[in-house]
């Protein structure tokens, strides 16, 4: 392989891992306190508003059930606005993004429903307020959900954002599809896959040793 | 210390409606331990979480050391709580905190710095047997264990008032004496008032002044433990008691029992008996003074707490004017007689 190949793999491995950092990074400062609402505006919960409730739930469904693709290039005008541009990897970044936010969301909401009932009841009995609850028994009991969560979250990131070529994203599924498909390269295209494998692996192997450091159940 | 008045808890409304409690009124005096026992669905927990408001009541009142709790704003409730520790059939400790920090929880909800919380959960550690586990998270600890920690995770805030939710229920007998034990030890050196709810006699018998009982979200009988032990007023209270000392007349004798005295019938009573009674010979006393046999079906001693109390199912055999006679001669020497039916003569 020349070395101008080379060259363009690093860069989409590096485009890769830059969109997904950010786009993952964004998505769990925005999707966890979501997910947190999602979970405690329930009804019964310690902020039952089952009103806003069901407003977030619509949303973040809403969020959900549009297919990455379409919603990719549906938002292009709002991507616009933000990264400036509609085209390129930071534009990428943003329904990657849009996307993670309500997903990241679920799976958080899905790790605090799995805390005990009573340790809530505990705290309360303690004199705990609603946001003590959250900061000191919600999200430390729910660490090792939430962790497994944004490891499903990066993993699913890295496999959308090969779909950021068709917005002229770069990275990894972009290489693959114009020099291993198009052009019908398989020594590019088997590359691109033994990269993405790797990287796909390497987080799923950090996410489990987080989780295993973070549970102490 | 704790004082419930006409509390009532109705779940959903309409023709749904279930009423969880119906009127209860507590009054549980400061220092003492106060059982309330009863079946499963009675109303127990209803009734425990009605004390520090984490059930709301329907209606009524609910006073804890002269604070009217029905009456404050969340946030005064939230402080108000601090004055009562509670702890859970199931634990519920903090898996992601070591025994330490579970214990020092309370005391960082209430925002007190860390050398003072240090100062605070030592002492605990070691009432509660703990020193030694403090760095060890609760999946690594015994079920007994989990209990010491939630007991010391209760008094953190130095609460007058200790509340058990079937705080023994899921532990085994010999765990359970060692749990109450330390309660008791609590109870006596910090002067700490405590309501728990169960459904093991047991628990009542062991450390309890004082019981309620509870069905159907109603507290049909309440009574010091010595007394509830000799004679409960109620049918529900007298199943729990023979349940607990497995005494109950034999099952052919149960079949032959007659409500009415009849012509040629002997009674069937259940004698229960305390103090100085027990040590009356009182089987020989009846056939001297009043000529009167007694065939003993079953008997048994019990010890509760500092009483002890006898119990015996007899039939006293003789002339219908003679077993009346002894009838009179059981009440009058401080026991208490309940007749159970008669059997015919030798049927």
């Amino acid at each position: 392989m020349s070395s101008a190949m080379l060259n363009l793999v690093l860069k989409a491995t590096l485009d890769t891992l830059y969109m997904v950092g950010v786009s993952g990074l964004i998505a769990a400062l925005l999707g966890v306190p979501l997910g947190v609402m999602l979970f405690v505006t329930r009804p019964r919960q310690i902020l039952a508003q089952p009103l806003t409730n069901q407003v977030l739930g619509v949303i973040t469904n809403v969020g959900r059930s549009v297919p990455f693709i379409i919603l990719m290039v549906a938002i292009i005008p709002f991507t616009r606005l933000v990264a400036g541009s509609s085209i390129g990897t930071n534009a990428a970044i943003v329904p990657l993004t849009i996307a993670a936010i309500p997903f990241v969301a679920r799976l958080v909401e899905g790790a605090l429903n799995e805390i005990p009932p009573g340790l809530i009841e505990a705290a309360q009995s303690m004199g705990a307020t609603p946001y003590q609850i959250i900061t000191k028994v919600l999200l430390p009991e729910a660490k090792g959900g939430i962790i497994t969560g944004l490891t499903i979250t990066v993993v699913t990131l890295i496999s959308y954002s090969a779909m950021a070529g068709a917005v002229g994203g770069g990275g990894l599924g972009d290489l693959g599809i114009r020099y291993g498909y198009n052009r019908f390269d398989p020594m590019v295209m088997l590359i691109t896959v033994a990269i993405l494998v790797v990287m796909v692996q390497g987080f799923q192997s950090l996410g489990d040793h987080l989780v295993r450091k973070a549970d102490h159940k | 210390m704790i004082r419930l008045t006409n509390v009532s808890k109705t779940y959903g409304s309409g023709s749904g409606a279930v009423n969880a409690l119906k009127n209860i009124d507590l009054h549980v005096p400061q220092g003492s331990i106060h059982g309330v026992i009863g079946l499963s669905g009675a109303g127990k927990s209803t009734l425990i979480r009605c004390v520090n408001l984490l059930e709301r009541p329907t209606t009524g009142s609910v006073v804890v050391d002269g604070q009217e709790l029905t009456a404050l704003s969340a946030a005064q409730l939230n402080q108000a709580r601090h004055q009562i520790g509670m702890i859970f059939q199931h634990f519920n400790l903090l898996s992601s905190r070591t025994v330490f920090a579970n214990i020092a929880l309370p005391l960082e909800l209430m925002g007190m710095d860390k050398s003072e919380i240090r100062h605070r959960v030592i002492p605990l550690l070691e009432l509660t047997g703990l020193e030694d586990k403090a760095d060890k998270y609760p999946a690594e600890l015994s079920g007994g264990q989990k209990q010491r920690v939630a007991i010391a995770r209760a008094l953190a805030s130095r609460p007058k008032v200790l509340l058990c939710d079937e705080a023994t229920s899921a532990l085994d007998p010999q765990t359970t004496g060692s749990i109450l034990e330390l309660l008791q030890d609590i109870n006596r050196k910090l002067g700490l008032t405590i309501l728990l709810i169960t459904h093991e006699m047991e628990v009542v018998k062991t450390i309890c002044h004082r019981v309620g009982l509870i069905s159907a979200g109603e507290l049909v009988e309440e009574a010091d433990v010595g007394d509830f032990f000799t004679a409960p007023r109620t049918r529900l209270g007298r199943e729990f008691l023979n349940d607990f000392l497995e005494l109950e007349p034999p099952k052919a004798l149960v079949e032959r029992l007659e409500e009415m005295p009849g012509e040629h019938t002997h009674p069937v009573v259940r004698l229960a008996f305390t103090g100085d009674a027990v040590s009356t010979p009182l089987v020989s006393r009846l056939a001297r003074e009043c000529g009167v046999d007694v065939s003993i079906l079953q008997a048994k001693v019990e010890s509760i707490q500092d009483r002890t109390l006898g119990l015996m199912i007899a039939e006293l055999i003789g002339a219908s004017d003679k077993t009346r006679e002894a009838l009179s001669y059981l009440e009058n020497h401080d026991l208490h007689v309940e007749v159970l039916g008669h059997v015919q003569r030798d049927a």
